[in-house]
């Protein structure tokens, strides 16, 4: 230990730049150094069920230890069989699906015919390399897409690293700070060809479990009346779950929790 | 060294629209409608594969008649300037106005610097909200003549005679049924033969869908509309 004290001045990072040192004592002075507190959506889920897909995630975004927001939206429609749902930094992740439904949109238009699904998740993972770089300094996107494949006949959904690398998921998958929690709810309630009351039941059940367990997932709200979103992707399209449906399951859930002391 | 020919300005402008006209006239013909529930273009276009009618925005349709490789062009062009705007700004940016102009000047450049001129002429529809802003009709020619419709258009090698017979026959307020029989008609007005829903492309902008008001309507619809359906 003496000999390293004695060999300190010979180590590389001491010496007479002064980037070095405001490297090793005040790093958040260095441009393009590591970001911020930014807000950053938490958990965002997707599950087959037997018309095809589901999607739902929770409504609050966080910056540190402090909600940015309690009513962000986090399903976007990318296009009428296809949705994705967003967790990361949320400025870029929403730029990002504001691009994607720009550029499916936009290839429909030109060749009159829609990107076949395998088409559209490659693409959204060359956007999410594209964000590589800004992803190594904390803005970090990484969303889940999922969608009716026309000529399969089935819901099929995809999740992603940072670096774009994409896999699709058989059944489930869940994104976001408290997807831990909802991909383990999930893996005790998911069941083959769900319908839709019941998959819709299970997506809330697990969106509750992961706002119990994660400080940065938002439960339901019921003082503001803010709920999780529910989307569904089916043959016939893109579906939003009305407000009121969704507020009856989620009053459903916490009743049957208050009277069995379930996850408590 | 030899000179080269002098053509005075007039006679190559002449000689250009003459060869632009001709090429158009030989071209099928389409017209749009305003209808209650937004803007309505109907094709003479046996091709269910090669369209002349397409979408370019939320509001915004396209329809072309000529050369179909030059409007082609033009839509593609049109869709990006569309999309390209929509991004950055928002989507209710994107006005029909700005993309008939920039047509405009395309096909005004081309049509004084090239040796060829585009043998095309194109429309941009944008349809109004429900809340009574109105709908917009451009007509732009081959050589960048740009001219707002109101009400109805034609366009194509037939197009004086359908305008004639649209300015007798037009009234407001018609529902899709009567403006597509209206449109079908007005197509069918200089030739002997009935025109049925093989040789017809249709689509409308309808102000009561969301967001993208564009719709293509099927054979199987169509025939229903134009009350030929055994």
């Amino acid at each position: 230990m003496n000999d390293d004290r004695r060999l300190h001045s010979f180590d590389a990072s001491v010496n007479s730049s002064f980037v070095e040192l405001l490297r090793r004592q005040s790093p958040h002075l260095l441009p393009g150094g590591p970001a911020p507190d930014v807000p950053h959506g938490t958990t965002v889920l997707a599950m087959r069920y037997r018309d095809g897909v589901i999607m739902a995630g929770d409504r609050q975004a966080t910056a540190g230890y402090q909600v940015a927001s309690r009513r962000i939206e986090k399903i976007f429609k990318a296009d009428d069989l296809s949705g994705v749902g967003i967790a990361g930094a949320a400025g870029p992740a929403m730029e990002m699906a504001k691009l994607f439904q720009t550029e499916l949109e936009h290839y429909e238009k030109v060749e009159g015919d829609n990107l076949s699904l395998d088409g559209k998740a490659n693409k959204l993972g060359q956007m999410i390399r594209m964000n590589l770089q800004a992803a190594m300094m904390g803005l970090a996107v990484v969303p889940i897409f999922a969608g009716f494949d026309e000529k399969a006949g089935v819901g099929r959904l995809f999740k992603y690293d940072i670096t774009g690398g994409r896999y699709e998921e058989r059944d489930y998958d869940a994104q976001g700070s408290g997807s831990k929690d909802a991909r383990d709810s999930l893996k005790k309630l998911w069941k083959r060809d769900m319908p839709r009351d019941e998959a819709m039941r299970t997506a809330l059940e697990a969106l509750i479990d992961a706002a119990d367990e994660d400080v940065g997932t938002g439960g339901p709200d019921l003082v503001r009346g803010i709920f999780p979103t529910v989307k569904t992707i089916t043959r016939s399209g893109f579906g939003d779950v009305a407000d009121d449906e969704i507020r009856r399951v989620c009053e459903a859930i916490l009743a049957e929790r208050t009277k069995t002391g379930t996850g408590s | 060294m030899p000179l080269p020919y002098y053509v005075s300005p007039e006679q190559m402008m002449k000689d250009k629209a003459e060869y632009a006209r001709k090429g158009i006239a030989r071209g099928r013909s389409i017209v749009t409608l305003e209808y209650a529930d937004g803007i309505l273009l109907v094709a003479e276009n046996p091709s269910t594969l090669l369209h002349k009618v397409s979408e370019i925005y939320d509001r915004i349709a396209f329809a072309g008649v000529g050369k179909y490789n030059e409007f082609e062009n033009l839509r593609i062009a049109g869709i990006r300037h569309a999309d390209v705007k929509g991004y950055p700004y928002s989507r209710g940016d994107v006005t029909a106005k700005a993309l008939a102009n920039a047509y405009s000047q395309a096909l005004g450049n081309i049509f004084t610097q090239d040796i060829k001129p585009f043998e095309v002429e194109v429309l941009v529809a944008e349809v109004g909200d429900a809340n009574g802003s109105k709908s917009e009709i451009y007509h732009i020619l081959y050589d960048g003549t740009i001219e707002d419709e109101h009400n109805y258009a034609a366009m194509g090698g037939q197009a004086d005679e359908i305008r004639r017979f649209l300015k007798d026959h037009y009234h407001d307020g018609m529902g899709l049924d009567e403006s597509l029989q209206l449109g079908v008609r007005a197509l069918s007005v200089t030739q002997n033969k009935t025109l049925t829903e093989r040789d017809l492309e249709v689509a409308v902008l309808d102000r009561t869908k969301e967001r993208r008001k564009f719709r293509r309507i099927p054979p199987e619809p169509l025939s229903q509309l134009l009350g030929t359906t055994k």
